[in-house]
Order: structure tokens, then sequence, then C-alpha cells
């Protein structure tokens, strides 16, 4: 079943549309910037975005903390939320569990497929920007410099690199974490959009109330809480805390609403 | 093939199916009738484990659904309240996805299933135009193709010939009972009584989640024991059979006899002209009628109404 989702994931026009869309963004600032040459002053603005006027191999990374607090959630909400609920309502759900598929295994088919959504447009995003920026922005090296650190320290190329890499799957978490929200969501709504609108609402709302005092004794709880932590990474040393502390926010949500989702798919009936 | 027990399903308070038993047997062409409303869908959907019953037991292919419904349904087809498919695919992609879905299925052959199974249903020649610009027609012939696609021991339709023209509706009868020939058992649901009529040997009437009928279609159809006679000169023939004879319209009798060579003969004895001879059995419009109440669909005020226009005047 999971090869039928990705063949479906991977011939919808909409996938690459949305890619395409997300792409945009950071292809957009990375003009913006090499035609004004006005970086953010260190400290501000999206992560690391000042530091790619003089290093445009690191526009990936720029990129990527664009895209991944808003945009990405986006697209994921989307696709999630419509997993079962569209199916539902183009009305091909009833000939999908009566091939038979079984409903775990429809369910899992269709996280692996968000999953593999947010995947590809995380590796189209960096190679673009990677493109856009040795092409347009700074090509002097700072890692020869020595400056990449958020801390300020210098960072080796190998490590620069591990450590992207394990931001990309912290990132992936956290997008599992929203992929699970939207597929419980899935199950219970009759339409796709009000599972992926109410899946946003979530994180507009968990958002909203981070910023806010009075809201403290519930905010470690809040799914964005550590979305950002991946920042973290590119330390040194690196912090560790909020990243574990992210890491265990998110599977909880991840297995929470997935059981939810389960729970309540396995025995609904199938009407529409 | 297909068996319930005290079949129940309450949507909240609704009682859709109420203490339903269906009795499906190898090689039947059985005939699900009932008005819109009358639970048909519903127990359709129970039969293939999208709802869940309240109470009561199936079981199809002599397996207890849904508990069975892995082994079960690779070897049914099913079409549920019309055909759907994935609208920005063409019919064959959508063919080889379903295809591919399940347990038990395997890569080699898949063309060949596909091509088959469009052949099957008039769809051989089809292009590659997505789905959503197929016609109801064509969607409905697809839906058909997905149910033949593992070449299914039961098949259950729900409202096959639903949005096709009447050369659709001869194509796809011709079709079922050639499948029927060839060892399909076939459960057909419809509010289309004709259709039911040339298509059944078995038919169950539901009314309200209940079943009222269910009996073979020759038995319900046998003849009434009485003949039906046009003649051009009726006067004559009421003088010669008298109080045998049970009603007269025009030039058209009912007359009460049992064997309708022996009366063509009595007729023709007595010099009688007659141009229309035939045995009267009831259809099956006025079986399911008798058997059923208004349909669901129709919620006429009773009561109240004649007072209402009283107090009006």
């Amino acid at each position: 079943m999971i090869r039928v989702e990705l063949s479906k994931l991977l011939r919808s026009r909409r996938t690459w549309t949305t890619i395409l869309l997300i792409n945009a963004l950071p292809t957009l600032v990375g003009v913006l910037l090499a035609l004004t040459d006005l970086g953010p002053r260190p400290g501000e603005g999206p992560a690391f975005l000042s530091a790619v006027l003089t290093d445009g191999t690191l526009f990936p990374l720029a990129a990527l903390a664009i895209v991944l607090p808003l945009f990405l959630p986006i697209a994921v909400s989307m696709i999630a939320g419509e997993a079962v609920a569209g199916e539902a309502a183009a009305g091909t759900l009833r000939y999908v569990l009566v091939r038979p598929v079984g409903r775990l295994r429809l369910l899992v088919a269709k996280l692996v497929s968000a999953m593999v959504f947010v995947v590809l447009t995380v590796l189209v995003v960096a190679a673009t920007a990677y493109v856009v920026g040795i092409t347009l922005l700074g090509d002097q090296s700072v890692t020869a410099v020595g400056s990449t650190s958020v801390s300020g320290t210098s960072l080796t190329t190998p490590e620069l690199v591990a450590r992207t890499f394990l931001a990309l799957a912290y990132a992936m978490l956290c997008m599992l974490g929203v992929a699970a929200i939207a597929l419980f969501l899935s199950t219970l709504a009759s339409s796709s959009l009000g599972a992926a609108l109410g899946t946003m609402s979530i994180f507009v709302g968990s958002s909203l109330l981070l910023t806010l005092d009075a809201s403290e004794a519930i905010s470690d709880y809040l799914p964005t809480r550590y979305w950002l932590a991946f920042v973290d990474l590119f330390r040194d040393p690196i912090l560790w805390r909020d990243i574990q502390s992210g890491v265990i926010l998110q599977i909880a949500y991840v297995v929470v609403f997935f059981a939810a989702a389960w729970a309540y798919f396995a025995t609904k009936d199938i009407t529409d | 093939m297909i068996r319930t027990r005290g079949l129940t399903k309450y949507f909240g308070k609704f009682e859709a199916v109420s203490d339903l038993s269906l009795d499906v047997r190898e090689g039947d062409v059985y005939g699900f009738l009932g008005a819109n409303g009358s639970g048909k869908t519903t127990t359709v959907r129970m039969l293939l484990g999208l709802v869940l019953p309240t109470s009561g037991e199936i079981e199809v292919l002599n397996r207890p659904m849904p508990r069975a419904a892995r082994e079960v349904l690779p070897d049914v087809g099913s079409m549920v309240e019309g055909p759907a498919a994935y609208a920005h695919l063409s019919g064959r992609a959508n063919l080889s996805l379903f295809d591919a879905m399940g347990r038990r299925s395997r890569r080699s052959g898949r063309a060949g299933r596909v091509e088959d199974a469009l052949d099957r249903v008039g769809l051989g020649g089809v292009d590659a135009r997505p789905v959503k610009n197929y016609s109801l027609g064509m969607r409905q012939r697809l839906g058909l193709a997905t149910a033949l696609l593992r070449r299914p021991r039961l098949l259950v339709l729900d409202e096959p010939t639903n949005g096709l023209d009447p050369q659709g509706i001869r194509d796809i009868r011709a079709l079922l009972l050639e499948l029927n020939a060839d060892g399909t058992t076939i459960f057909v649901s419809s509010h289309l009584l004709a259709e039911i009529e040339q298509l059944c040997t078995r038919v169950g009437v539901l009314d309200r989640g209940r079943m009222v009928v269910q009996e073979q279609l020759a038995d319900l159809r046998a003849p009434t024991g009485r003949i039906l006679i046009g003649a051009p000169h009726p006067d004559q023939v009421s003088a010669l059979l008298g109080d045998r004879v049970e009603q007269r319209t025009g030039t058209r009798l009912a007359v009460r006899a049992l064997d309708a060579s022996a009366l063509n003969a009595e007729l023709v004895g007595a010099g009688i002209a007659v141009d229309e001879l035939s045995v009267e059995r009831r259809s099956l419009e006025e079986i399911v009628l008798a058997a059923t109440s208004a349909g669901t669909d129709t919620f006429a005020r009773r009561a109240h109404q004649s007072d209402l226009v009283e107090v009006r005047r």
C-alpha cells in the first residue's frame, strides 16, 4: 500500500506545484539579497541569513530556516489532512478498503507518504538554494575564515554537514508531529479542508500562546514550543537541552495522535 | 455465499436495518430491492465490512465478516453507491493502482488483468484522458471494471446501471449474465424493478430496513390462475363463458381458467375470434408495491392535512 500511496503522491501535479511554491520564497529572498546586498545583522531575522552574503554555500541552511516554521507545516497539514477525508470525499476510500487494504495499513501508508513529501520538499529546497547561493551570493568561504557557528566559533565542513543532517532529521520529526495531528483530524472531518485548517489553527494557536507570559505553565507542552530548537545544533558546543525536550515532545504527539487516529478509524462506519 | 442472521444497524437512534436475514446461494443472480432509504446500501456496506453492524451475524463466502475480511474480500468484487476513481488519472492508471492495493496483489500480469477488465466492460479502446473527463456511463463501466479486476467469485453491485443509456444497460446485463454463466454469484441491489426482473433468479425486498419478501423470482411470478383475452366481440365471450369472466374492460377480458390452450380451443370451437391470449402473472412491480410502504424519501403530511384544509376554508 505504501508503494501505491507514493506513486499517487509523485504522480499528482499538486505535489509538484506545492513544492515549487514552497521553493519560490527562499529563492526570492536569495535574489533580493544578491541584488540589494542588504543582509540582516547577525542575530536578527531568519537564522543564518546574515552569513549567506559572505558565504553562498550556507544559503541552503538559511532557506530551510525560512521554509520550516511556516510553509512546510502548512503543506504537511494539507497533504496529511487530505489523506483520509479527501479519499472519503472522492468516494475512493470505500474502494480502497474493500480491495482489501487494512485500515491501520492505510493510515501508516498515508503518514509515510506525507513524510516522503517532506523529504522531497527539503531536498528540492536545499538543492535550489545551493545553486542560488553559489551563483548569486558571496563565494567567500566563511568556514575557512571560521565564524559559522551561531556562538561565533569556527566549524569544520564535515562538522557543518553532520549538523545540517541532524537539523534536517529534527525538522522532519517536527513535521511528523504535524502530520500525525492532521491525519487524526482527517479521520474525523468529512472535508480535507476542515482537517487541514484545523491542524493549522492548532499551530497558529500554539505559536500565539507561546508569546503569552500567562500561558507559561503549559508552554512546554505546546506543539510548536521547540520547533526552532534546531538552531541550537549550530552552537558550539551543541546545546542539547531544548533539542532533547523537543524530540520527546514530538514523539509524544506522534504516538498520541496516531493512536487516536487508529482508534477512531478502525471502527468508523464508512458511509460516504 | 451470503448469509445474515438478525442483522441490525442503528445510526444513533435511527434503525437503518432491522433483524435482516439474507440468504444468497451459490450461482444466484440475487436482486435486492427496496425504495430509496430502505437500507439497501447500508446492508451492502455491512456485507463488505465498511459499516459495522450493531448486532447480528454476517457470513460471506462461508466466512464471518468483518472478522475474515482479509481472506474474503479478495474474492469479492464490488460497487457501492456509484463508481469512484482518482479523477486526475486515466482509467488504466486507476485500474493498475487498485490492482496494486491489498494483500494478494501481484505485479506480474497486472497489465493483462487491467486490459482484460477494460475489454469486459467495453472500455478496451479508451484513450489516456483522465477520469474527470469521462461521461457518467464511462465512469460506471470503469467502476465495474475495478470490481472485475480479480475475477471474483461473488459480485456485490449497488445500482450497477445507474446513469447508463439503454444500450449500456443492455451491455451490462449481458455481461452480468455471462459472468453468472461462468459461475460468478451476483448480488445486485436496485430500485429499478424492470432491471431486476430481466436479470435475477431470486429477489429479496427490503422495506424500511426489514426484509418483507425473499423468494425465487419464478415462484413469485407464478400464474395467478387467470387468463387474459383480447377479443373483437367481447359480448360473445361473456355469453359463452358466463361468470368465469371475472373482469371486462373494453375488448379485454380476464377469465378464470388454468389451461390456456383448453380455453383457446373452447373459444375457437365456438367460432369466436381471439386476437390475444396470455397467462396472467403478477409483475414484480405489483409484488413489491403490495409488500412495501411508501419510500422513505416521501414525507407526506398524513393526519392533519385534511384539518388544515378545513381551517383554511
